[in-house]
């Protein structure tokens, strides 16, 4: 259950945008999902009312693809690219880091829900790895020791 | 301007043309993935701000800024070309940008020290055409690809652009064009290899009113990124491309798939389509032709199975991407159940070219079975990390050696990856491998998406099989059992000896699930789950045995199993990986020597990594007496 009331007027204009029909709707869930930040219940239902798929249905894709959530997120998004190429130079160590100072839950929201932590197959930015995403700006050759610097928090923690 | 007949393209073109050869000077600044990473925008930012400040924003003067794609050097970024002259400025600064334009742009010369350093000979190389990464490339679907503004129709034009199409639309028949392709042996390139021009004929012939082209550009291997640089830097490539593939096959109607990951080749490839469609190439009664053809794009939900040809027209579909079967031929039954062309987006940027071209040059070009050239992104613990494009059956030591300058840091090759998850290793002993579809089919890896993964003597290839079995173990979209619960086990196994758990038989084990998961599987992202694992253990079976029998991780990767030190006698003190030291475990004064607490210690190598002088060393950690014992009896 959502404990927020979830104002759904940006939904009517998102789904205005797309013909009613089923092979609209991952289209529509991206949009949600950039919209709210993640899928909120009522905007699931008002998605399969509107294209006439089976909440079921809307809720299998929501869960298939990596792209949408179902939990809010943070407020600063962070991805951790764990590319082939970001592997091998050193993307384990980031995370590893990542998870000593800002302690993650399960969905990789921090306890204070500053960021939110995912990873990332690859971003197609190999040739700078190991990269991390902040908030859509890519950070290339990034270091365990410099992922304070690129989250902009104390060397102690965040919320600590 | 609507181009409504063959006449007014080629109007287009020839005034297209006549303006590009009267720019004395164009500044091309990348703003590829990579450059961007390092701060292209900026660059890009300063170009057009010191124009306009010197009066030359307007182009009057034959001088022009241009954002382009990618221009492959990625290590060397931001980069800035500055055309026709060829000079290739590398990691240049906003605040080099003036430099760039009184002394290049307005006095024509060179800024020596923005310019390449050969890392081999350290002599400065001023031109593109004389950089080893650059000399021995060969660029035919990357053949605009930062050459060109992706958002300027009239700039690929002036390239090129849809001379193939207007070729296969105006003097060719369907047949021919088909016929054309079959005979140039184009290949797929998303990693198959299967014929093009074969694809195009069974679609052609499949009964059926309603056909489509489909675009894969949901390049989901890691360490692959050739797709997105075209779909970013060229789109009209692939737009023309699916143009001529809509006209052999018969189709109204054609979808760009891409990744999630890549917002900005979704916002290039949008505005080329509109473009196109304003100048009637897209659209009804194409280039006064009569054929009608559109394309819509999809984007992806981020799930590396939709790359698999029938989970990818589900997800088209608006439904969760699970593959069929494969006696389902997506030509005779794809999207919506229609007949349909699915090709990989390096393919589609082939076709124009081949078209306007001809088969033979083509064809010329290659190996027997293999012909053309391919795009591979070259990343890893190489030098010149980056995106080039070669002749087929290229020599692996050409590509890493001379392009690839080498592996980084003066450490030792030990195995290039190729083929992404699906995929394996090529060792040391056969870096003179020729590259083509057959010979890294017949050494246990493949062609795959182009990713080439270079490995120094820092990896270990149970963490690398164990990499790729866990990113599989995620992906599998869990339809059937043998890729499901096949992955899971196998991700067991692997933990197991990464992390100090591993018993005798574990090897065996491995392989005979191996074997179950590769025949029983319904699609190919189950059936070849097992490459990366069986590739490894082809060539480094020994290091999966000191996994085993003792507990060692001979690249000092596995943490369970390995133990740094400081080598007194050597350490200097430099303080270095004290710096590095993610948990504060090194202790010491700066020139004195360092000690590690091996409490504190994670063993995560940072330290090892920095190190300069090769004053820390790992070894294999000491077991417990627990440990020992489930080494010995299994």
């Amino acid at each position: 259950m959502d404990p927020v009331a979830v104002d759904l007027a940006p939904l009517r204009d998102i789904l205005a945008r797309y013909a009613a029909e089923e092979p609209s709707l991952i289209q529509v869930l991206q949009d949600v999902q950039r919209q709210y930040r993640y899928l909120p219940r009522p905007a699931l239902q008002e998605v399969s009312k509107a294209l006439g798929v089976p909440l079921a249905r809307v809720c299998s894709v929501a869960t298939f693809y990596k792209a949408f959530s179902l939990v809010p997120q943070g407020e600063h998004l962070v991805h951790v690219c764990t590319g082939t190429a970001c592997h091998i130079r050193g993307a384990p160590q980031i995370l590893d880091e990542m998870g000593r100072r800002l302690r993650p839950d399960a969905n990789g929201n921090t306890p204070d829900l500053r960021f939110t932590i995912k990873t990332v197959n690859c971003v197609g930015a190999c040739a700078m790895a190991p990269v991390v995403i902040v908030d859509g700006r890519y950070h290339g050759g990034v270091q365990a020791t410099k992922v304070t610097k690129i989250l902009g928090i104390e060397k102690g923690g965040a919320g600590s | 301007m609507r181009l409504a007949s063959r006449e007014r393209y080629e109007e287009f073109r020839l005034k297209a043309t006549e303006r590009l050869a009267g720019l004395r000077c164009r500044v091309m600044v990348c703003t590829g993935p990579g450059c961007l990473a390092n701060g292209a925008r900026e660059v890009a930012q300063a170009v057009e701000e010191g124009l306009r400040e010197r009066g030359l924003l307007d182009g009057r003067q034959g001088v022009e800024g241009k954002c382009t794609g990618c221009h492959g050097l990625c290590e060397a970024g931001p980069l800035v070309a500055i055309e026709p002259a060829g000079i290739l400025y590398v990691r240049v600064k906003p605040r080099n940008v003036a430099d760039i334009l009184e002394r290049t742009v307005l006095g024509g010369e060179v800024v020596e020290r923005l310019i390449y350093k050969n890392p081999a000979t350290g002599g400065r190389v001023p031109h593109y055409r004389d950089i080893p990464f650059y000399k021995n490339q060969t660029r035919i679907s990357m053949r605009n690809v930062g050459r060109v503004d992706p958002y300027d129709l009239q700039d690929a034009v002036a390239h090129g652009a849809y001379a193939g199409a207007v070729r296969a639309l105006f003097e060719m028949t369907p047949e021919q064009v088909v016929d054309e392709v079959s005979r140039s042996g184009l290949r797929g390139r998303g990693g198959a290899g299967f014929h093009t021009g074969r694809k195009w004929a069974a679609c052609r012939k499949a009964r059926g009113d309603v056909k489509y082209v489909i675009c894969n550009g949901d390049e989901g291997d890691p360490g692959a990124f050739k797709d997105r640089a075209i779909m970013e830097g060229d789109p009209h490539s692939v737009l023309e491309g699916m143009i001529i593939g809509a006209y052999a096959v018969g189709a109204r109607e054609g979808y760009i798939y891409v990744r999630d990951e890549y917002p900005l080749a979704v916002l290039s490839l949008q505005a080329a389509i509109e473009a196109a469609r304003e100048a009637g190439l897209l659209g009804q009664d194409i280039l006064g032709t009569g054929m009608m053809f559109d394309i819509r794009i999809s984007r992806g939900g981020g799930a590396f199975v939709c790359g698999e040809s029938s989970a990818l027209m589900r997800s088209i579909e608006g439904k969760v991407g699970e593959p069929r079967a494969k006696y389902i031929h997506g030509t005779e039954r794809g999207l919506h159940d229609c007949p349909t062309v699915l090709n990989n987006v390096e393919t589609w940027a082939h076709v124009g070219a081949i078209l306007a071209h001809g088969a033979e040059w083509f064809a010329a070009m290659g190996t027997p079975k293999s012909r053309g050239t391919k795009a591979f992104s070259l990343v890893g613990k190489v030098r010149n990390t980056g995106l080039i494009e070669l002749p087929m059956g290229t020599p692996l030591r050409r590509i890493i050696e001379d392009i690839g300058g080498g592996i980084r840091g003066g450490r030792r090759f030990k195995a290039v990856q190729t083929g992404g998850p699906s995929g394996g290793v090529i060792p040391e002993a056969l870096l003179d491998l020729p590259v083509d579809y057959e010979q890294l089919t017949e050494h246990g890896s493949m062609m795959g998406s182009g990713g080439m993964i270079v490995m120094d003597d820092r990896t270990c290839m149970v963490d690398v099989a164990r990499y790729f079995i866990r990113f599989l173990n995620e992906e599998s979209c869990g339809k059937c059992v043998p890729c499901r619960e096949g992955l899971l086990q196998m991700l067991h196994l692997l933990d197991g000896l990464c992390e100090g758990r591993g018993r005798p038989g574990d090897i065996e084990r491995i392989e005979r699930l191996a074997r179950g998961m590769a025949w029983g599987s319904l699609c190919d992202l189950g059936r070849s789950a097992p490459n990366p694992v069986l590739s490894t253990l082809r060539h480094f079976r020994e290091e999966y045995e000191a996994h085993v029998r003792d507990g060692a991780c001979p690249a000092g990767v596995c943490r369970a199993l390995t133990e740094y030190e400081i080598v007194t006698e050597t350490c200097d003190g430099c303080h270095l990986c004290v710096k590095a030291c993610p948990t504060d475990a090194i202790a010491g004064k700066p020139k004195q020597r360092h000690v590690i607490d091996q409490g504190k210690c994670i063993a995560c190598g940072e330290c090892y990594n920095v190190c300069p002088i090769d004053a820390i060393r790992h070894r294999a950690k000491p077991r417990g007496p627990a440990e020992r014992a489930v080494g010995a009896t299994g």
